[in-house]
């Protein structure tokens, strides 16, 4: 059974979001952490790249895979968690401390699900 | 009618029966007869002896030349014996990419030395495990750098002819701008070079020593690159970093070449090698197969093709390169041509290839053949020819002599260890005769 | 087993060269290296030796059985060897003036001739040096051909689901955004998908035939038209063109161009993974702007010449060529009889096995099959937790390199088992015995087979930690 934190919001592509001041930070949900597997590398933006909703803005690799990430809002990238270049294993060990990057001067949101909404995404895709 | 079926016709009828059919005709039965082959216009098979016959026959029409002063991308070098009876091993020749890490560990153990003598070899930090020669390792070097912003691409007119081609071919379909720079006595013109770098230039190509011997100034190119942010790739003939400095010692980004000079035969242009080596930053970049170091379940070192979610099998269309076989035994081959000759054998070589173009050099000025660039060159040069390149060359062929090449009305010359002195003075007195000198 | 670096003892070595007969070559001190490479330094028996250690631990088409899907590991035949290491062939210059190679430019018209007969093409090049550079040269002509028409609004190549990765990341790295069309319930190509993809904006479609379930596409004719018809071209990717040699060519099918893999087909070895050779083919609309230099022939002599369109080059010199000598080698050896026997003789040998296997293993399509199949594990997985990779691993225990897993991805669990023609009808009995073997402890003992191989050098590698830390060179330490 995967977590899923009341607090934040979701996108059916397992992104997790939350949003403070205006700053939006986005992450990969427990569930989709175990559902890739041990990452290995994660590829991230650069600081003032700007990303678009429904568009990836990042891959993860675990050794057989690599699943793109999207971005739930349009904006600019105002943060990148660097220390997941070096270890991104912390994405495996505590997705939601373990966020990729924080957006800023959004224009645009994709629909965003609550935890509710959410876990019933999860759960037809167990299912 | 050679043939390589164990099955006797009695052995397939049973099977054909096993598997419910009565013809090897049905076996095809679901493709269209439209479609199927009704007459096949080959020759009679033929036995070992036969083709043995034949091949060796068309082998025979090709003159071998006893001596050899023609380099321009292809170099004969003396190749160990170890080299030949290491790379002949069966299980090595008939062993497919070591995607089964517990009975591949040889051939992954014997890319983790290949990279590690590569990264020395040209002062990098990684390594992958070749690609197909050293044109495309420079068209795949340029991909490497692509930036959302920096996509352009500047090389050097002094580069190998047909690794400019090839780069060109390979950016012209991914609308990759190329700027091909003037040559300025036999040397990269470094002020067109400044003139051309700007803040969209993805990365400058140059090949030290260069098309003409020559030695660039790398030190020049890497400041003016890295100025406006640039990448710098390096080109460089794997014998001469065995005595000149090394690309990592320059400060380029990535480092290629044609990796043949390691214990290859010149076979008319191949199996040769592409290697690629860059920096630590780079790493994922890096396009094609690397082995990585790893444990197995009981801690026991070993190896594996690690870092895969760059390639093609996994990454499809987005991947940087479609790279999946490479030139593996090719990469052995000079894997233990380095270790056949360790770091003295290495200097040997690239000291005497030097030192025996440099005399070379020297008796042909005395015919008037004038050395056409004053700056310092490795193992061969261009000069100016007294008498029509052709002729000429036509002249020495005819005394078993493979000249150097004719080369912008003039002709380029190589030396390597295996010209001797005494090879070289006859030479030289052979052109003496045909210049009349 | 010891590393090269760790076999090192400062002066050691062979007399491999003699002393410099002529003065040193001054060089200014700042175009020198610093330090010399750390290279072994090894005698030439402990050389040897290292070899014959890895070369035990390193299984080839000499070792076993390699029923490796999709790589035709056939039998890479000693005579081809010999021929290649011919000093007539290996001691010549590239770059030798054209009347002193009239041998070499007849391998390659040859070489040529004869497999432009069995592809049904009427020009090759064998300047790509593998199949993924021969795909890639394959689209640069279609990519060229639309240009030279004015037609720049070609821009994208349809490929099936079931495709080898090689050919979308060939599509994109010749300019093509890459549209992927579905397979339907047979594993072939979903035509009404397909009608739907095809537009003005349709350069081509790269297809496999037999395709990856090792199924030969029935509709082929009608695939190539609709292709046809839409303004595109069809490019053949030849990585199983072993089931078909002599019996149907991607020519009379409508295709319009294809590469072919020397080392698959036509029994050059893969050498660990390489070089291999990846010539292509195509029709005689396309010759213009094949790569160059192309060899001519002009009554008896050879020449080369370079295509008016052409593309340039992708590769260096004339590619891979003493690979394209042993390809020569077995083309003559097996002539006309000896091509469609080999094709017939692998599409028996894999129907033979399916037959031995079916019903005890899950056939993802059950049928006939061309020269592989695809098992599904996807029920042994979910009654007993046992894997295709699991499976597979445990088939290194009895000296026997397991099919292709996990492809195609159309497919769950896949195991795809290729067993080429020079297999013995009792090597295959054996194998089908392991097989069956391995299924039955599944049954009884699941637990063992996720630990499997317990026989070889060395147990599963953790392939987590050589990716999210590289240790990609040896470090010397000090």
């Amino acid at each position: 059974m995967s977590i899923i934190p009341a607090e934040l919001k979701y996108t059916k592509s397992h992104e997790w979001i939350k949003e403070e001041d205006g700053v939006f930070t986005i992450g990969l949900t427990d569930y989709a952490q175990s559902a890739l597997g041990d990452i290995v590398f994660i590829n991230l933006p650069e600081e003032g790249d700007e990303v678009t909703a429904g568009e990836s803005f990042s891959d993860v690799e675990s050794v057989k895979a690599v699943s793109d990430v999207f971005s739930p809002v349009t904006g600019a990238v105002c943060a990148v968690n660097e220390a997941l270049l070096d270890d991104p294993a912390q994405v495996n060990e505590s997705p939601y401390e373990a966020w990729l990057i924080k957006v800023e001067n959004v224009s645009d949101t994709e629909e965003l699900l609550d935890a509710e909404a959410y876990e019933a995404v999860v759960a037809a895709e167990e299912a | 009618m050679g043939s390589y079926i164990p099955a006797t016709g009695e052995e397939r009828q049973k099977m054909l029966e096993a598997v419910g059919l009565s013809s090897m005709d049905d076996l095809f039965s679901v493709v269209p007869e439209e479609v199927r082959v009704k007459s096949l216009n080959l020759p009679e098979g033929l036995s070992e002896l036969e083709v043995g016959q034949k091949v060796s026959g068309l082998a025979a029409r090709n003159q071998q030349f006893r001596s050899i002063f023609r380099g321009a991308g292809a170099y004969r070098h003396y190749i160990p014996s170890i080299v030949k009876t290491v790379t002949s091993k069966e299980e090595f020749l008939t062993a497919y990419t070591p995607y089964q890490a517990e009975i591949s560990q040889g051939v992954l153990q014997s890319i983790f030395e290949y990279q590690t003598q590569m990264c020395e070899l040209t002062g990098m930090d990684v390594s992958n495990a070749s690609v197909y020669d050293g044109a495309t390792a420079a068209a795949e070097a340029v991909f490497m750098c692509q930036e959302r912003k920096r996509t352009s691409v500047i090389l050097s007119g002094a580069a190998d002819p047909q690794t400019i081609a090839v780069v060109k071919t390979y950016c012209e379909s991914r609308s990759v701008p190329v700027t091909v720079l003037p040559v300025d006595g036999c040397a990269t013109d470094l002020e067109a070079l400044k003139a051309s770098l700007g803040k969209d230039t993805a990365a400058v190509y140059v090949q030290s020593p260069n098309y003409y011997g020559v030695i660039e100034d790398m030190d020049a190119v890497v400041a003016a690159a890295h100025e406006v942010g640039a990448k710098v790739i390096m080109g460089a003939n794997p014998i001469s970093l065995g005595l000149l400095k090394t690309p990592g010692e320059y400060g380029a980004d990535i480092a290629v070449g044609e990796g043949q000079p390691l214990g290859m035969p010149l076979a008319f242009g191949g199996p040769y090698l592409g290697y690629m080596t860059c920096k630590k930053a780079m790493m994922r970049k890096l396009p094609g197969r690397i082995v990585g170091e790893t444990t197995d379940d009981q801690g026991r070192r070993c190896f594996v093709l690690t870092l895969q979610a760059r390639e093609q099998h996994i990454r499809r269309e987005k991947a940087s390169s479609n790279i999946c076989s490479n030139e593996a035994l090719c990469a052995m081959t000079a894997s233990v041509y380095l270790a056949a000759m360790g770091p003295k054998g290495l200097r040997q070589v690239a000291e005497s290839s030097a030192a025996h173009a440099h005399y070379l050099a020297g008796e042909l000025a005395k015919l008037g053949f004038k050395v056409r660039s004053d700056k310092p060159f490795f193992h061969e040069f261009l000069t100016d020819s007294p008498v029509e390149p052709e002729a000429l060359c036509a002249a020495l062929a005819q005394r078993g002599i493979l000249g150097g090449l004719p080369v912008d009305g003039g002709i380029l010359w190589c030396c390597t260890e295996m010209n001797s002195k005494a090879e070289i003075d006859e030479l030289v007195s052979i052109l003496g005769e045909v210049c009349g000198k | 087993m010891k590393l090269l670096f760790e076999r090192s003892c400062p002066g050691r070595g062979a007399a491999l060269l003699p002393a410099c007969d002529v003065p040193a070559a001054e060089f200014d001190a700042a175009l020198l290296r610093d330090q010399a490479p750390r290279l072994p330094e090894i005698s030439e028996i402990d050389l040897g030796r290292h070899y014959t250690e890895l070369a035990k631990q390193t299984h080839g088409v000499n070792d076993g059985f390699y029923p490796l899907g999709s790589c035709t590991m056939k039998y890479n035949p000693r005579v081809n060897e010999e021929m290649a290491a011919l000093p007539g062939f290996t001691q010549i210059h590239p770059l030798q003036p054209v009347e002193t190679v009239q041998g070499c430019l007849e391998v390659i018209y040859e070489s040529e001739q004869l497999l432009c007969e069995i592809t049904g093409m009427d020009g090759m090049t064998f300047q790509p040096a593998a199949g993924a550079h021969g795909e890639y040269t394959g689209l640069l002509l279609i990519r060229k051909y639309h240009l030279s028409r004015g037609d720049t609004a070609r821009t994208k190549i349809i490929v099936p689901d079931s495709a080898h990765g090689t050919n979308p990341a060939s599509a994109a790295m010749a300019g093509f955004q890459v549209v992927s069309v579905p397979s339907n319930d047979q594993g072939g190509v979903d035509l009404d998908a397909l009608r739907k993809a095809v537009g003005p904006d349709t350069a081509g479609l790269m297809l496999t035939n037999p395709n990856t379930v090792g199924l030969f596409d029935p509709n082929i004719l009608e695939i190539t038209k609709i292709i046809h018809d839409a303004g595109g071209l069809c490019y053949y990717d030849g990585a199983n063109l072993n089931a078909i040699m002599g019996h149907a060519r991607p020519g009379d099918m409508g295709f319009d161009c294809v590469h072919i893999n020397l080392h698959k087909t036509f029994s050059t070895p893969h050498g660990g993974g390489g070089p291999g050779s990846g010539p292509v083919g195509c029709k005689s609309f396309l010759e213009a702007f094949l790569p160059s230099p192309r060899v001519k022939k002009n009554g008896e002599t050879f020449s080369f010449e370079s295509p008016e369109q052409t593309m340039g080059q992708v590769r260096s010199f004339y590619g891979n060529f003493l690979v394209v000598v042993r390809a020569l080698t077995y083309v003559l050896t097996l002539g006309k009889e000896g091509i469609p026997e080999a094709s017939a003789g692998a599409v028996l040998n894999a129907n033979y096995l399916m037959k031995k296997l079916v019903g005890a293993y899950d056939m993802s399509y059950d049928t006939q099959c061309m020269h592989e199949f695809v098992m599904t594990l996807q029920g042994l997985a979910h009654d007993t937790g046992v894997t295709a990779m699991d499976v597979a691993k445990r088939l290194l225990d009895f000296d026997i390199h397991p099919p292709t897993m996990y492809f195609p991805l159309i497919v769950h669990e896949a195991l795809m088992v290729e067993p080429t023609e020079t297999e013995s009808p009792e090597t295959l009995d054996e194998a089908a015995e392991v097989f069956l073997k391995i299924l039955e402890e599944a049954k009884t003992d699941p637990e063992s087979l996720h630990h499997a191989p317990h026989d070889c050098a060395i147990g599963r590698p953790d392939e987590v930690t050589a990716a999210r830390a590289p240790v990609l060179r040896y470090s010397f330490g000090g």
